[in-house]
């Protein structure tokens, strides 16, 4: 993929995230201002109408949400996105997304909270919210950029998911990835793998948009396609009207949860830096992820034997490569911009394997490599 | 024009057979004479099914879209309208139908009704108005009247009724119309010029819960409330020459607003068109 004649730019995460969408087919963006996210909704306001795209500034943030999901349901490859307060009121829409199976991406650009909190300051304390924001039992999937290279990547790999397994992907950057102006190559398209939502190819009068297949992802019909169906946020049958069979709803809330379960190996993406022989081990994401990265570098300089383990996908949350690490280190930590989120998955996996640490800072600063430094020289 | 009388067949024909029947609405209930108004206004177009979305919210009218053979989409509470924008904006061809109640779209989603006409996008909006949350058991609404009774206002309301179709067109849609049920074809007639018009246009149908509302209120049984409607209706016309306080408790029926704005959809192609020079 590296070209030399590739004209190299200086961007920002938000910058990086519209160009990772418009190379992942994105075409509808439906958004409401709010800091850190809102550059994402100005250059999405410019690019998109030149591709034939459209943008539109919604009355407020659950109507952005419900147009994104309109206009994925017309076809469209769907975009939002958000920080902390707007991500709260978009929660209700993301649970209808979840069930009715519809594609699409919400950036959250997370900043301090509760509340209005911290609008400027950089923070990781949406993370569960990401997980449970929404009510009932719902499968999702979220994953977290640590870069602007990352921003444009994983942005990619959100669409890609949302389109293959019919299911709203949250996208979690913060605040220092969002403004951090980096120097990046924007890939070709052609390098870019993309992938499309199936379409039923069956006659209409065939078509079962919610059959329960082995897969678990129906194929989906777009409005205006011939495929005349009913959509609702109501528990539905295999033909998408309302049920409340027992057996129905049972073997419905099985297959949303089947059809990301059944592709852990796939959705899980985590990356590896000087794990295997480590003593101690990081487990980090998004920026802070980067400081621990540094962090490592540094020590293994100095003589510790230190890796990372940076979690790319939080939920379906990787179990299987956090364990590997978790029985191979003599200490692991957590370094988190929140009250310890991610370390209370960390712990929940690990049995008496190893020590876990945490660090946290919950003051509106990013974490830096010398805090991390600083507590590995006090585990060896 | 199909009358309606005579038009129980053609409504059949719209309706969904694999859905299991019966519907959820109540005995007398005004929605199904709305639903029919609706069929036949789009058979009188000839509209393709495919190319027509009946997108609806939470409540007893948005249960509407579930029975028709439409592409068709029940939303939640208040945003019919907020996903009816994005189906029609990533699809302008479609023609996209939102059909919500007085709770629906002027409570929760009132947010979302003005700006969507503030936008003036191509979409036709029917306000199914009973004056109350019915599904939910007879909670005041924002067009529950100022002295009435529901479960909570027992003690009587003391909140002033919204005028939805007035409303609208101080919001900007292009058209807006009022009916009753009881007035069927008049009803059928706006609704079918609703569906013609350029950018946003909304149908207000007046109607009755005589279950909750009726009960509540001591106003009979629905055949009641529909002579009420015949009775205490008036057209825009004649609610002009009138003074204002005689035509306070009356049911202005007809064409409020008609007039030619520019339509979101198509100022959309053009500024995609601008963009791309």
């Amino acid at each position: 993929m590296a070209n030399k004649d590739k004209k190299s730019v200086l961007i920002q995460g938000n910058q990086a995230i519209v160009e990772g969408a418009i190379a992942a087919g994105c075409n509808f963006y439906a958004g409401y201002p709010i800091t850190p996210a809102t550059e994402i909704a100005e250059m999405m306001a410019n690019r998109l109408p030149r591709i034939g795209g459209t943008f539109i500034q919604m009355e407020d943030e659950i109507a952005s949400m419900g147009a994104t999901v309109g206009a994925a349901l017309s076809g469209a490859k769907a975009l939002t996105a958000t920080s902390g307060p707007g991500f709260s009121l978009k929660q209700e829409i993301i649970g209808y997304a979840c069930i009715t199976e519809v594609p699409c991406v919400i950036v959250n650009v997370m900043r301090g909270g509760p509340s209005t909190g911290l609008p400027t300051c950089p923070s990781q304390g949406d993370v569960m919210q990401a997980r449970w924001g929404t009510h009932g039992d719902h499968p999702i999937i979220v994953l977290a950029v640590s870069s602007v290279e990352d921003s444009f990547d994983i942005t990619v790999t959100a669409f890609n998911m949302s389109e293959k397994f019919r299911t709203p992907v949250i996208l979690l950057s913060d605040e220092v990835v969002a403004h951090t102006r980096e120097k990046f190559e924007i890939p070709d398209p052609e390098d870019v793998q993309v992938y499309n939502r199936v379409k039923p190819t069956v006659p209409p009068e065939w078509y079962i948009p919610y059959e329960n297949t082995a897969r678990g992802v129906p194929p989906m019909a777009s409005f205006g396609d011939g495929y005349r169906y009913h959509v609702t946020g109501l528990v539905h049958d295999i033909h998408g009207f309302p049920t409340e069979r027992r057996e129905e709803v049972k073997a419905f809330t099985e297959r949303i949860h089947r059809k990301i379960s059944h592709f852990y190996k796939e959705i899980q993406i985590v990356k590896k830096y000087m794990t295997e022989d480590a003593d101690v081990n990081i487990i980090a994401y998004g920026s802070v992820a980067r400081s621990a990265i540094h962090a490592a570098k540094e020590a293994r300089k100095q003589g510790f034997k230190v890796g990372v383990l940076q979690l790319v996908t939080l939920f379906p949350f990787p179990r299987k490569d956090v364990e590997e690490v978790l029985r191979s280190s003599k200490r692991v930590i957590v370094p988190e911009m929140n009250m310890g989120q991610i370390a209370r998955e960390v712990k929940r996996v690990n049995k008496n394997y190893t020590r876990v640490v945490k660090l946290n800072r919950y003051d509106g600063s990013l974490i830096n490599p010398d805090e991390i430094l600083r507590l590995i020289r006090e585990a060896l | 024009m199909v009358k309606h009388r005579d038009s129980t067949h053609l409504v059949h024909q719209y309706l969904r057979h694999n859905k299991k029947f019966p519907h959820v609405w109540c005995p007398g209930c005004g929605n199904g004479i709305v639903l029919g108004a609706l069929i036949r206004a789009i058979h009188q177009h000839q509209y393709e099914r495919d190319d027509i979305v009946l997108v609806s919210g939470i409540g007893c009218s948005s249960r509407m879209p579930v029975y028709v053979d439409f592409n068709t989409i029940h939303t939640l509470h208040g945003r019919a309208l907020t996903f009816a924008t994005g189906i029609k904006l990533a699809n302008p061809k479609l023609k996209v139908i939102v059909v919500t109640g007085d709770g629906d779209s002027m409570a929760i989603g009132g947010n979302h009704f003005i700006h969507a006409a503030r936008r003036n996008i191509d979409i036709t909006t029917i306000i199914l108005n009973n004056n109350i949350y019915g599904m939910t058991g007879g909670q005041s609404s924002p067009t529950t009247n100022y002295g009435d009774k529901s479960t909570t206002a027992p003690y009587t309301h003391i909140e002033h009724a919204f005028k939805i179709s007035e409303l609208a067109v101080t919001a900007g849609a292009s058209f807006v119309a009022r009916g009753t049920v009881y007035h069927a074809d008049k009803l059928q007639k706006l609704i079918e010029a609703a569906l013609t018009k350029d950018g946003f246009s909304v149908v207000e149908a007046v109607t009755h819960c005589h279950v909750q509302y009726g009960k509540l209120n001591k106003l009979g049984s629905n055949v009641d409330m529909m002579k009420w409607q015949k009775d205490n209706s008036i057209t825009v016309q004649k609610a002009a020459k009138m003074k204002e306080e005689d035509v306070e408790d009356k049911i202005t029926m007809g064409v409020l607003m008609d007039k030619p704005l520019p339509n979101f959809t198509k100022e959309m192609a053009k500024l995609k068109d601008r963009a791309k020079e």
